[in-house]
C-alpha cells in the first residue's frame, strides 16, 4: 500500500502521480490537495488528473547522511539515497521523489529522460508500504 | 517609504550553548539598548522573532523577551515567517513606528538549536508538506541546496572549487568577528576533503544551526533627531514578498513547484522578486550597494544571490568571487560578518544578525571587517513556504 494515500497510483507496471487541474486550463498541482492555487483565476474546484510518467532531470544530488524521522531509514549502514528534481513532460512541473536503489549522481545528468515507477519505502510485519520513484529511462528496457 | 532610524544594534555570540533562549534574546536586547543609548523604558513596542524549536515560550517570543526584560506595558508582537523571521520582526516594528503607535521599538530574535539536520514536527503529519518531505523523499534542507547546487554547474559551469572559494572567503571574514561560531580560517582543501553531504556539496558547503540572539533599537526619524543623533543609520527599505505563481524552481519544503504548461509570459523568479522590492521602496539599485549580507545556507546559493542581486547577469557569479569582488576589499564584498558559514543558522535571530552586521559597518565600527567608506548595504534571506526578506540600510 501507498506510504501516504492519495498521491500516486500505486500501480505496479505504469504508477501515475495523482495531482490536481484547474479545469479547462493548463495549471496543475502536486499534491493535488497541497499544491497552492492559480490566482489568476476564480475559486475553483481542482479536477483529479494523472500526471505524466516521464520528464527530464532538472537537477538532482543525494543525501549522505540518514535523513532524520519521519524518514525511515532502510539499510544498515546507511546507503546515501539519490534525488531527482523532474521536470515532467506535459506539465512542465518539476516534481521531487527518490530514485531507485543504484543510482548514483554519476549516472544522472541535467536534461536525461527519466520515469515513474513505484518502490518499498519501508515495511513492517504485515506489508510493505510503497513511494513514487525516478529511475532513468533506458533503450533496452523490455516493453519500451 | 519613509525611512526609520537603527539607533542601536546587538546580539549575543552564536555557538552551541544549549541554554534557554530566552538568555540570549535578552543579552543582546540590553546590548542594543546601551549601544542606543536608549533606556528600556522608552521603549513603546517590542517585537520578537519567534522561534518553533523552544516550545509556547518561543511562539510568544515578543512577550518572553519583554517579560524577561521586565513588563512595562509596551505593546506586543510575535512574527514568524521561518528564516525571515527576524526581517518580518523589523517590518512589523516599522509599521508601528510610521504609523504613529510608537516612537521606540525593540525587535529581538533568538534560538536555541538541537543538533543535527532541522527536522518537521513529531507525529503522523501527511497534510504537513514538511513531513511529507522528509518520509517520502528523505529531502533535507541541504538536499534541496545540493538540487541548485548542481544547477548551478549544470547552467552555468560552476565547480565545487568555486563553491569551496566562497567558504574560504567566508571564513576569512568571520576570522575578525566576536560574535561568530566558527573562527577558523579555512583552505580550499579542507573543503574539499570534508565529507559530501548532499552532492556535490560538502560539509563545509554548508551551514551549520547555531544558538544566538541578535536585537536592534529602532525609532522614528524625529525622536533619533530630537535626541541628538544627526546621522543614524536609517532603513530604506523591507521586503518580505511572496513568490508569484507560476514558480517553476522547485525550494523548501515543495514537493513539486509550479507548472509552466499554461504559461506564456516569462516568470519573475522568487529569489530576484525579494531583493526587487527592497530596492524598490528604498529608490536604490544594485550599482549603489557597497556592502551585503547574503543568506549563503550554503556555499554555491552566495553565487546565486550575486545574481538575485542584480550584482552581475546569471552566470557571472564565479567571475565576481574569483576576481576577489567579494571579498573585503573588493568591489563589492559580500559577508564581511563571514556570514552563515561563520555563524551557523539561529533562525529567528539570523536576519536581525544580518542587519546588525551592516548596522556597524555604515556606522565604521566594524573593526578588522569594515568595509571601507561603506554607505548602503542590502541583506537578503530565504526561508521555508515561501519567505524571504531584505533589508536595505543607509547613512
Amino acid at each position: 500500500m501507498p506510504a501516504v494515500e492519495g498521491l500516486f497510483t500505486p500501480d505496479e507496471d505504469e504508477p501515475r502521480l495523482i495531482g490536481g487541474r484547474v479545469p479547462g486550463t493548463e495549471s496543475y498541482f502536486f499534491p493535488k490537495h497541497l499544491g497552492g492555487a492559480d490566482p489568476r483565476v476564480g475559486p475553483v474546484e481542482l479536477e483529479e488528473v494523472l500526471l505524466s510518467r516521464r520528464g527530464r532531470v532538472w537537477s538532482y544530488t543525494t543525501s549522505h547522511y540518514p535523513p532524520p524521522p519521519p524518514f525511515v531509514v532502510t539499510t544498515e549502514p546507511y546507503e546515501p539515497i539519490t534525488i531527482a528534481a523532474v521536470e515532467l513532460e506535459v506539465e512542465k512541473m518539476v516534481v521531487l521523489g527518490q530514485c531507485v536503489a543504484g543510482v548514483t549522481p554519476e549516472d544522472l545528468e541535467v536534461g536525461m529522460e527519466m520515469e515513474l515507477t513505484t518502490d518499498t519505502l519501508y515495511r513492517d510485519d504485515d506489508r510493505d508500504y510503497l513511494v513514487w520513484k525516478w529511475r532513468p529511462v533506458t533503450a533496452a528496457e523490455p516493453g519500451d | 517609504m519613509d525611512e526609520i532610524a537603527v539607533l542601536g544594534a546587538g546580539m549575543h555570540p552564536w555557538g552551541k550553548w544549549g541554554r534557554n533562549f530566552t538568555e540570549y534574546g535578552v543579552a543582546a536586547a540590553r546590548d542594543a539598548l546601551a549601544d542606543a543609548g536608549v533606556d528600556y523604558s522608552a521603549v513603546g513596542f517590542v517585537s520578537g522573532a519567534v522561534t518553533v524549536r523552544c516550545g509556547y515560550p518561543g511562539y510568544v517570543a515578543g512577550s518572553t523577551f519583554a517579560r524577561a526584560l521586565g513588563f512595562t506595558g509596551a505593546q506586543l508582537a510575535s512574527s514568524y515567517s521561518a528564516c525571515a523571521s527576524g526581517a518580518t520582526a523589523l517590518q512589523v516594528a516599522r509599521g508601528q513606528i510610521l504609523s504613529g503607535a510608537c516612537d521606540v521599538a525593540l525587535v529581538v530574535g533568538a534560538d536555541t538549536t538541537p543538533k543535527g539536520f532541522l527536522a518537521p514536527n513529531e507525529g503522523d503529519r501527511p497534510d504537513d508538506l514538511d513531513w511529507l518531505r522528509f518520509h517520502l523523499v528523505g529531502a533535507t534542507n541541504p538536499v534541496y541546496f545540493g538540487l541548485h547546487a548542481r544547477r548551478r554547474m549544470d547552467l552555468y559551469g560552476a565547480t565545487t572549487d568555486d563553491f569551496a572559494m566562497v567558504k574560504v572567503k567566508n571564513s576569512r571574514h568571520g576570522a575578525h568577528n566576536p560574535n561568530a561560531r566558527f573562527t577558523k580560517e579555512y583552505g580550499l582543501d579542507d573543503v574539499r576533503n570534508s565529507p559530501v553531504v548532499s552532492d556535490p556539496l560538502r560539509l563545509l558547503d554548508i551551514c551549520a544551526t547555531s544558538d544566538g540572539g541578535a536585537a536592534l533599537v529602532v525609532s522614528s526619524m524625529e525622536w533619533a533627531r530630537d535626541r541628538g543623533h544627526r546621522d543614524p543609520v536609517r532603513v530604506a527599505g523591507i521586503s518580505t514578498v511572496s513568490p508569484t505563481y507560476p514558480d517553476p524552481v522547485i525550494d523548501l519544503p515543495y514537493l513539486a513547484a509550479d507548472s509552466l504548461a499554461g504559461s506564456t509570459s516569462a516568470t519573475v523568479g522568487f529569489k530576484e522578486s525579494i531583493g526587487a522590492r527592497a530596492y524598490t521602496e528604498a529608490g536604490l539599485g544594485p550599482a549603489d550597494i557597497d556592502v551585503a549580507e547574503v543568506y549563503d545556507l550554503s556555499s554555491a546559493m552566495e553565487l546565486d544571490w550575486y545574481e538575485q542581486l542584480g550584482f552581475c547577469a546569471a552566470g557571472e557569479a564565479e567571475r565576481l568571487l574569483r576576481d576577489g569582488d567579494t571579498a573585503i576589499g573588493g568591489r563589492l564584498p559580500v559577508n564581511p560578518s563571514g556570514g552563515l558559514g561563520a555563524f551557523g543558522e539561529a533562525v529567528p535571530a539570523q536576519a536581525i544578525a544580518q542587519v546588525c552586521e551592516l548596522v556597524w559597518q555604515l556606522r565604521g565600527t566594524a573593526g578588522a571587517r569594515q568595509v571601507d567608506g561603506a554607505r548602503v548595504g542590502i541583506t537578503v534571506n530565504q526561508g521555508l513556504f515561501g519567505h524571504g526578506s531584505s533589508v536595505i540600510l543607509r547613512r
